[in-house]
């Protein structure tokens, strides 16, 4: 029998768990010197190390520990005076060492939170997510499966390994379970994952890009009935890579969970896989048997004991945490809070900040990124971030338009010129000529030709007789076709003159 | 005494992706009946108070610079590959999944 | 010339009476000659050793300042990693697998301009303490071609005794390398943990394995010792300190003052009665040349084999996780519709042999959830209580001194069935690679029951090696003074020898 959301809501109680996988931006691996660039041609970034070959040592790369360190500073976690690499054992074959180095029972970081404020029946909410640890470990290589059907793995006659994902830098963030959420955990899970990505970003350690696999969830969802304190059978979903399909998998989860408790069966503890087509999660690997990973000391790699000196050095350069953050801005640029939540929908902020940071007006970086420009990415169907036009370009453009140079048509065309590969504003006005009447250089260049041609003309203004500066007008005029503005044009001759009004 | 059944002995065995015959596996369960009761010694001064030590020096915090070092060439990477395929490293079919 | 030691063909070298690929090109013949009884040898490189002595002597002719050990031949142990050499670890499963890098064991040897002769036998990952677990068969002692040349690192001792080289790479997990040499009459030392770069060294029980020198003189083993040593970037438990002084105190042998501590729990009872009567022999010699000789205590070294025996079964289990048919190496079963899984699986049935499995089942077992605590954890806090045994032992003396096996060289076939009696053989060299510190196995004489010869153990303190360099040349000199000779002219000689 189907449920629908509001009857799952009313008779059970979800439990969340969340463990999100962040690659960090390193330039090298976790535990190698191999180039950690994306999209690489395959097995061009591998070693004696990634590639697990006999006799390879891994050495850890410092600065993965201290992006991490910064990590659970910002998650308001403990930083482990004594930290340990453990070998988690299994095999896999897109795993070199058929080990993963991870952390156990000694992971760098403990014990912190983040707070996410959501829309809720009786207004904003503030719900707090227990952040149980947060370690370091390294990522896979990724499998080609060739011959089945669908290219995945089910039916394949044989795969394809690429290790160059393979010793990756991975940072796991492990919540505590997640009670008391009710009908909103879908949303909560969303805003935590947000949060989180945002935090990651202000810290500059990772690229947090979902769609590349940068940042990854796993979502752990149970159901109990409404007041009970028996903890239901989770199911644990991966490959869920956006926001978005966090709170659709959880959401699925949670009606399937209901129906099947409903139905009298029971829910399996197991691993599904999330499809993004459907939203509906499919059943993987069985987790009744539960793994035995054979977890003990990396007898390859010593402790990790930062010092409390790194760490606070650490703690003080944090950034603004994010929400925090972005309260200020709303003061700052006294935005309403619709039209912020514009930006942070469109996901602008931070390009909008980076605008107004190169000198551009508040108001007019936001209405060139949330309109033409919001407009054009919505034609063309891709991500406003994605188009080739960057705060820098749009800061240019808003000062010229601010210095009368461009009007608002002029610099619709100059933006629409910089998305279409053009090149920077200067050279898009440039290339398609757009007449700028007011550019100074071109007016000036006719003020010297001026002044060379009537010398004695020039001299007089010089000795301080202004009306013949007159004559010398009109000949800019005459030169300029008549495009240029004559007060602009008087001011800039008499200035060159070493004169001024009155 | 500990002992090890012929069925803990497979247990192991296929945690550690060793295909055994029933010969090897029961053979094997018969040493380990004589192994584990020799190893199963250092129990007798483990006590609690005693600290583990699982690096015989006391190092710490030893990082390297985040500083990219040149890959292996990929011919070099896929020189001891048994098979291989555009550039990868080509394996039977993956039963399962992670 | 090949009977000489490396010391002395390093000289003859340097004054222009030989060159390098003469001394190469006899070594060879000697392998030729003699390798087919002994079997030290897994492959031998012959074009790449000629090209490398010649490369040394044109160097030495353009007048370059060349290192002490330039141009002398090695062997070297088939565990390390040599680029473009096959690497086999004595084990079928890496059957024809050529490295693609340099150990940095190798890339020392090289730059020191140390010629490498070729890979020797072992026991298959360096499991064994008679290199019958090689799967291309045992190694045969010189001394005796029915007896084990010791383990795991037989080709390397045995290559030294059958004067196929005058150096050669051991490592030494607990025991490889000293038992093999004290059952060939040999000088084996295993440094300090940490001392040389464990990179390119395929691991065994990463916390145990060191990688050291064997020769046939204390001073030799010095020589190389300094060529291999010192600090690597590329090994994260590597020590980030100055090499201690070994040439210096090999040179030297000066035990006048020192303190010699002889370990109560590592003689008597248990110890073959010839083997016992040369360590009594060498501890007056030691005396008469100045050392004072004290009784320390260790009483928890009898836990040592038991510790052993869960510490490196379990890290084994892990290390060799690897090999699993995906990326380099043999591959069985790859059939139609075969499995990455099953192909694994009987990858690993086919190429590995008996022992290694013994060890990788046991340390499954031994680090599988609910037992981990009563195996691992145990022998980790007996690892502790040995390093205090150490310690103390320490205060009281300079270094300690033992045997360093319970008996001279087996037969081969002898131990094979009982697992429990070969791994009786490491008792006296386990608790040295538990701690971490340095030891050294010399030869002290022949036992008088079986003619074969004896070792004598020093320890000693963390990167204090130098400490068992200067006992250990002490103890040879006096002993040469005794018999007039080296040990080694006294071993009979084998068929075709030069």
């Amino acid at each position: 029998m189907s449920l629908t959301y509001e009857e799952v809501v009313a008779k059970y109680e979800p439990v969340l768990g969340l463990e999100v996988h962040v690659e960090l931006n390193t330039n090298s691996k976790m535990f190698c010197g191999c180039s950690t660039i994306f999209g690489a041609e395959p097995n061009t970034q591998t070693c004696p190390v990634c590639l697990a070959l006999p006799g390879a040592l891994p050495t850890v790369n410092e600065k993965a520990i201290e992006s991490t360190i910064k990590i659970g500073l910002a998650l308001n976690c403990s930083i482990a005076p004594f930290s340990r690499f453990a070998r988690k054992n299994y095999f896999y074959p897109d795993m070199p060492k058929n080990f993963q180095i991870s952390q156990y029972d000694e992971p760098i970081c403990v014990n912190g939170y983040v707070d996410v404020e959501i829309e809720t029946d009786e207004g904003p909410k503030v719900f707090r997510i227990e952040v149980e640890r947060v370690h370091m470990e390294e990522d896979t290589g990724k499998s080609l499966h060739v011959g089945g059907a669908t290219g995945r793995i089910h039916g394949a006659e044989y795969s394809l390994l690429d290790y160059n994902r393979a010793g990756i830098p991975l940072v796991e963030i492990v919540t505590k379970i997640v009670p008391g959420t009710g009908k909103y955990a879908p949303e909560v899970a969303k805003a935590y994952v947000a949060e989180l990505r945002d935090i990651l970003r202000s810290l500059g350690v990772s690229d947090v890009k979902m769609e590349q696999g940068s940042l990854r969830c796993d979502a752990n969802v149970s159901l109990r009935l409404i007041g009970s304190d028996v903890l239901g059978t989770r199911s644990e979903t991966k490959n869920v890579n956006s926001l978005r399909s966090v709170e659709r998998a959880i959401r699925g989860e949670m009606i399937r969970h209901a129906e099947r408790l409903n139905n009298g069966e029971r829910v399996v503890q197991e691993t599904r896989h999330f499809q993004e087509d459907t939203g509906l999660t499919r059943s993987g690997r069985s987790k009744e048997q539960a793994e035995d990973y054979r977890y003990f000391p990396e007898p390859d790699l010593v402790p990790v004991a930062p010092d409390a000196a790194w760490i606070e050095q650490l703690r003080a350069a944090l950034p603004e945490r994010p929400s925090i953050h972005r309260k200020r801005l709303q003061e700052q640029w006294a935005v309403p809070d619709k039209e912020m939540s514009a930006m942070i929908n469109a996901d602008v902020l931070d390009v909008v900040e980076a605008t107004v940071a190169l000198g551009a007006d508040p108001a007019k970086a936001r209405s060139w990124w949330l309109g033409e420009i919001s407009r054009i990415a919505n034609e063309k169907d891709v991500a406003i971030k994605n188009l080739p036009i960057s705060a820098t370009d749009v800061a240019e453009i808003v000062a010229l338009v601010n210095a009368g140079e461009l009007t608002d048509k002029l610099a619709r065309q100059v933006v629409e010129g910089v998305i279409a590969g053009e090149g920077k504003p200067s050279a898009v006005i440039a290339i398609r000529g757009i007449k700028v009447v007011n550019d100074d250089s071109a007016l000036m260049a006719a003020i010297e030709r001026a002044c060379s041609g009537q010398p004695e003309t020039a001299q007089k203004v010089r000795d301080g007789h202004l009306p013949a500066a007159g004559a010398l007008i009109g000949m800019v005029m005459k030169d300029t076709k008549g495009q240029a503005d004559a007060a602009k044009v008087r001011a800039l001759l008499l200035a060159h003159l070493g004169q001024s009004e009155g | 005494m500990t002992s090890l059944s012929r069925d803990d002995v497979a247990k192991l065995a296929g945690l550690a992706r060793i295909e055994m015959s029933d010969e090897e596996l029961v053979a094997l369960s018969n040493e380990f009946t004589v192994i584990l009761d020799a190893v199963a010694r250092v129990q007798e001064v483990a006590s609690a108070d005693v600290p583990a030590t699982s690096h015989p020096l006391p190092l710490r915090n030893v990082f390297r610079p985040d500083v990219v070092i040149p890959s292996l060439s990929p011919a070099d990477a896929l020189s001891g590959a048994p098979a291989q395929e555009e550039q990868r490293f080509r394996v039977p079919q993956i039963l399962g999944e992670e | 010339m090949i009977r000489n030691s490396a010391s002395e063909m390093a000289s003859k070298l340097a004054s222009g009476e030989i060159t390098s690929v003469a001394l190469t090109q006899a070594h060879l013949d000697q392998i030729s000659a003699v390798d087919k009884d002994v079997h030290a040898f897994l492959h031998v490189d012959t074009e790449g050793a000629l090209a490398q002595a010649a490369a040394v002597d044109a160097k030495r002719k353009s007048g370059e300042k060349l290192s002490p050990l330039a141009g002398v031949p090695l062997a070297l142990k088939d565990v390390m990693t040599q680029k473009g050499i096959p690497t086999t670890c004595g084990s079928k499963i890496l059957e024809g697998w050529r490295p693609p890098y340099d150990s940095t064991v190798v890339v020392n040897l090289k730059k020191n301009d140390i010629v490498i002769l070729g890979k020797t036998n072992m026991d298959e990952f360096a499991m064994g303490s008679s290199t019958e677990n090689s799967a291309y068969g045992p190694t045969h002692n010189p001394w005796d071609l029915t007896r084990i040349p010791g383990g795991s690192g037989g080709g390397s001792a045995a290559a030294l005794a059958a004067f196929e080289a005058p150096l050669a790479i051991g490592t030494d997990t607990g025991g490889s390398i000293r038992q093999p040499a004290a059952v060939t009459g040999t000088v084996g030392v295993k440094p300090t943990y940490g001392g040389v770069s464990r990179y390119g060294l395929v691991a065994f029980s990463s916390s145990l394995d060191q990688a050291g020198p064997c020769a046939r003189t204390v001073l030799d083993a010095a020589l190389l010792h300094e060529a291999i040593a010192g600090h690597d970037p590329k090994d994260s438990t590597s020590i980030n300190a100055p090499v201690p002084a070994v040439v210096a105190a090999a040179k030297a042998g000066n035990v006048k003052g020192m303190k010699i501590g002889v370990v109560k729990e590592l003689n008597g009872d248990g110890y073959q009665k010839g083997v016992r009567a040369r360590f009594e022999e060498s501890l007056e010699l030691l005396a008469a040349a100045g050392a004072e000789i004290v009784e320390v205590s260790a009483p928890n070294f009898e836990y040592a084999l038991a510790a052993y025996y869960l510490i490196a079964p379990s890290e084994c289990s892990s290390n060799l996780a690897r090999f699993d048919a995906m990326r380099y190496g043999l591959r069985v079963g790859d059939n139609d519709g075969a499995s990455a899984e099953s192909v694994m699986n009987l990858t690993r049935e086919v190429g590995f042999g008996r022992e290694v499995k013994r060890r990788i089942i046991l340390g499954t077992y031994a680090l599988s959830s609910g037992y981990y605590d009563a195996y691992y954890g145990s022998a980790q806090k007996v690892r502790t209580l040995i390093t205090q045994d150490f310690n103390k032992a320490f205060e009281k003396a300079d270094v300690l001194v033992s045997p360093t096996c319970p008996t001279t060289a087996f037969k081969i076939g002898e131990k094979a069935n009982d697992p429990l009696a070969m791994y009786l053989n490491d008792i006296a060299t386990i608790p040295v690679n538990m701690a971490g510190i340095g030891g050294m196995s010399l030869p002290s004489g022949v036992a008088e029951e079986d003619g074969l010869p004896v070792g004598f153990q020093i320890m000693s303190p963390v990167m204090k090696d130098d400490r068992m360099y200067s006992v250990g040349a002490a103890l040879e000199a006096a002993l040469l003074s005794k018999w007039g000779a080296p040990l080694l002219s006294t071993i009979p000689a084998l068929a075709g020898s030069k």
